[in-house]
């Protein structure tokens, strides 16, 4: 299956859905960086990993695709669901990635540059989940 | 405060971008990869070392990694539970969120306490 990049489904998302994201985005980084804070890196580091706007990007694919359906004369509640599902088993792949960002920057920030360790850890998380993804498609 | 200020913006920007990413790939299998993108982090990291050095930010890193198996779980258990019940993506979302505290700080508590 191929990848491809469909602009015309940004016309879907209207200006309160990009507000709320933003807004729940910049929340959980502060919430981050107060938990840390208070209780140390250790359980601070927990919550880079907090599924910050997955509810809500899951729920926006949702009512888009009912949406859809509906346009169409049918109830698309069932593949309003699928659909979320769908991007949930993304999401799964995608923190499998997550951790190889992770690995790398636990293992090679103190010793490396920075921004070259910082590169390193997204390209590895590219990887690892773009691999993952592939191997589900093919099997 | 300026530091807190300036999490909330960047945090709020780059969430969005990995956000609209997401909307804009198909097939939405791929374009959920993007729903685990490592946006906090890639917003947070540089004002750390900048605060708090290298070996503080590593140390964040290190409990990122049982962070992350923890969303791998959740989010594994959200899509089979999307599949198996007719109940909407906010609710399942929400209610298994509990799941990711759970794996994470049951991981902590077994690997890193």
């Amino acid at each position: 299956m191929r990848v491809e990049a469909n602009f015309s489904s940004l016309r879907q998302t209207n200006f309160r859905e990009h507000l709320v994201r933003f807004v729940l985005g910049g929340a959980v980084t502060v919430a981050a960086g107060l938990i840390a804070r208070r209780w140390g890196p250790v359980i601070g580091g927990l919550f880079l990993a907090f599924p910050a706007i997955f509810p809500a990007g899951a729920t926006l694919i949702e009512q888009h695709e009912v949406k859809r359906k509906r346009e169409m004369g049918r109830d698309g509640r069932r593949r309003g669901r699928e659909a979320a599902a769908l991007d949930a088993l993304g999401a799964a792949f995608g923190a499998v990635g997550l951790a190889a960002f992770a690995v790398v920057l636990w293992r090679f920030l103190p010793g490396h540059n920075s921004w070259g360790t910082l590169g390193l850890a997204a390209m590895a998380w590219m990887a690892a989940s773009g691999m993952l993804w592939v191997l589900r498609k093919r099997s | 405060m300026e530091e807190f200020v300036l999490r909330f913006l960047i945090g709020g920007a780059v969430i969005s971008a990995f956000a609209l990413l997401g909307d804009v790939l198909r097939p939405k299998s791929f374009a959920g990869l993007f729903g685990a993108a490592p946006s906090i982090a890639l917003a947070t990291v540089g004002m750390t070392i900048a605060h708090h050095g290298k070996e503080y930010a590593a140390t964040e890193a290190r409990s990122m990694v049982l962070g992350a198996i923890a969303f791998c779980v959740y989010a594994y258990a959200v899509s089979q539970a999307l599949v198996r019940y007719r109940r909407s993506t906010m609710a399942i979302t929400l209610v298994l969120t509990p799941v990711w505290l759970g794996v994470s700080l049951g991981l902590y508590w077994t690997l890193l306490r």
